[in-house]
């Protein structure tokens, strides 16, 4: 595709000049990117010092206080246990930030190294394997997630991998194409003619050098896991009580009492949006610092 | 492009045969099986020879890739079979909640692409400026935001704005077109927010590119006025990448409203995959896959195809 910007605005990549020029570079350039940034440092702030911040014990189970409104007492309420809907939201971050992550690294990680071997070896592997992805994305992610979760049981680990399967193909098709035009340089032929075995050439000379859209990928997914981890437990598939997870929180009750205590079905809903749109905006910055190419994606 | 057109079509099958094995495998992965959980449900106890007997009822007791093969080869006739769980054949059980997740689906198209074309082109023709930001902010926001908690936002202001609920009953369209459409029009609305956030971007780079064409600047050489160069030059150009974007969704659309068909208490097909991964009701679940899956394969298909007649640049091998 071509570019979406005159080529004299695109900005050439910022000299090595050391991880915090670039920083300061980057929120100087994309305000919005930045903005992002900072509600992801808060987030992470939040579920590192969750037991210091949070008033109450998540689980601690009130009836004097149960569907209490927002209050000094509790923030932002309580549930129909007399839960803490402000101490249940900083620890869920906790649940969602580790879903959120773990699955996105996994399979940004899988997918590449899927989608750079299949470029590198071509021919009839990269057929099969192009056919074999085709199948995978002909599913839609929530299904896949919940047939997945089903045969697994419910247990974080097997909700971690129940949503990274469906982002391994998405990622690998991505990655190929970039991989592609990486098979043709000429220090693949060189690490090639100097009889480096496949996986060195993939791993060391390949690998490195789709970085770009790797990381792209990452903050794509990061968001996405968020949400489908949430939808999830929304339904009752995904992190079971008492533990907390925004998701979660949003079920039952929360819509039951919606009318009576709106603050327990505003405020996790509040917190996931919130999230999965920091991640959102940083790496739609990210993507337009790191490769102006694909940009239009 | 005849040779590329049958290439083209004729890899479908692999693929939908593909996810036909994928599908019939999964799901007999999942412990605990239909006869199990229908025939435990009721009494509790139930003799070993009385659950081998319903198994051999399904078929359930032939090996495996026998019980593939007669599927496969109902599915080829078009006969899907009957629900394990209910026993009513699958075509009706999937009537009775198409319509209700087509018109929701084909709502939230509407919803889209209503926001998604004017969001995205006033964006590209002010690129960079607050305008542009804010269409930005606003369409990130709506991938971030999941719809069923906007459908719960929207239950909730109705409730507490205007003391009204939206029916919670589900009437046909051509019974009461005016209480369907005040049932429908919120998840459609929660759906079509979230769903013209992709196709924003999309109209906005396609815009950006087009713009940029040589034949865009012959336009203005020529002194066309900038209305008639957006509608007929540009906006005619960049309409492709943004139609593939809204009708592969829309595939999808039709059975992945799991979670948003929950809130609205609506009994659509996501309801009903739930329930029958929930049942084990495998003829059930592997018609539905099917259904989504084949209709995503079908549309992609169709685009590709589209693509190359309406835009004579591209030229298949």
């Amino acid at each position: 595709m071509a570019l979406a910007r005159p080529l004299e605005t695109v900005e050439a990549p910022p000299a090595q000049s050391g991880w915090l020029a670039t920083s300061v570079e980057f929120c100087r350039r994309r305000p919005l990117g930045a903005v992002g940034a900072a509600i992801i440092v808060v987030m992470f702030v939040v579920a590192l010092a969750a037991p210091v911040l949070a008033p109450y014990d998540p689980q601690l189970v009130d009836f004097a206080a149960m569907l209490a409104r927002p209050s000094p007492a509790h923030w932002l309420g309580t549930d129909s246990f007399g839960r803490d809907v402000l101490s249940r939201l900083i620890y869920g971050s906790r649940t969602a930030l580790i879903v959120g992550f773990v699955s996105a690294f996994v399979g940004a990680t899988l997918g590449a190294v899927l989608g750079v071997g299949s470029a590198y070896f071509g021919g009839r592997v990269d057929l099969y394997m192009q056919r074999l992805m085709d199948i995978f994305i002909s599913f839609p992610l929530i299904i896949l997630a919940l047939a997945l979760v089903a045969i697994l049981g419910n247990s974080i680990p097997n909700l971690i991998t129940a949503i990274t399967v469906p982002m391994i193909p998405r990622c690998a098709l991505v990655i190929r194409s970039s991989a592609l035009s990486i098979r043709e340089m000429p220090y693949v032929d060189a690490a090639r003619a100097a009889g480096f075995g496949h996986s060195r050439i993939i791993l060391r000379h390949m690998l490195p050098n789709v970085m770009a859209p790797y990381l792209i990928m990452v903050t794509a997914f990061l968001g996405q896991a968020i949400l489908l981890e949430a939808s999830l437990s929304f339904l009752g598939l995904g992190v079971q009580e008492p533990l907390p997870a925004w998701g979660l929180m949003l079920r039952g009750a929360a819509v039951e009492f919606a009318e009576a205590a709106p603050w327990m079905a505003i405020f996790p809903g509040v917190a996931i949006s919130l999230s999965v749109f920091a991640f959102n905006l940083f790496g739609d910055s990210l993507r337009d610092a790191l490769d102006p190419r694909l940009r239009t994606q | 492009m005849l040779k590329y057109l049958t290439k083209r079509f004729f890899l479908m099958f692999p693929t939908l045969l593909g996810v036909a094995i994928v599908t019939f495998f999964l799901i007999r992965v999942i412990p605990g099986d239909v006869v199990e959980l229908r025939m435990g449900g009721e009494s509790g106890a139930v003799s070993q020879e009385m659950l081998a007997k319903e198994r051999a009822r399904f078929g359930l007791d032939q090996p495996l890739w026998k019980q593939f093969v007669v599927w496969v080869g109902g599915v080829a006739r078009l006969d899907f079979g009957r629900s394990m769980w209910t026993g009513a054949p699958i075509w009706e059980e999937i009537k009775l909640r198409l319509s209700l997740s087509l018109q929701v689906a084909i709502m939230a198209t509407v919803v889209a692409v209503l926001l998604a074309i004017p969001l995205g082109v006033l964006a590209a023709l002010k690129q960079d400026t607050w305008v542009d930001y804010a269409v930005r902010i606003f369409s990130i926001a709506g991938l971030a935001t999941p719809s069923f908690w906007l459908g719960i936002v929207f239950i909730l202001m109705l409730l507490i704005v205007f003391k009204w609920l939206p029916p919670m009953v589900y009437t046909p369209f051509w019974q009461n077109p005016w209480q369907n459409m005040q049932q429908l029009i919120w998840p459609a609305l929660a759906v079509g927010y979230r769903y013209s956030a992709v196709a924003t971007r999309m109209t906005r780079s396609a815009m950006l590119e087009v713009l940029r064409e040589d034949y865009i600047r012959t336009a203005r050489a020529k002194g066309l006025v900038q209305k008639l160069i957006l509608s007929r030059h540009a906006l005619k150009n960049a309409m492709l990448p943004v139609m593939t974007v809204v009708a592969l969704e829309f595939a999808f659309l039709i059975g992945g409203l799991v979670v948003t068909e929950q809130v609205f208490n609506l009994n659509g097909l996501g309801l009903l995959f739930v329930q029958a991964v929930a049942h084990r009701d495998y003829t059930l679940i592997q018609a539905l896959v099917m259904l989504v899956s084949g209709c995503f394969i079908v549309v992609n298909f169709v685009m590709d195809i589209m693509y190359a007649y309406l835009d004579p640049r591209i030229r298949y091998r």
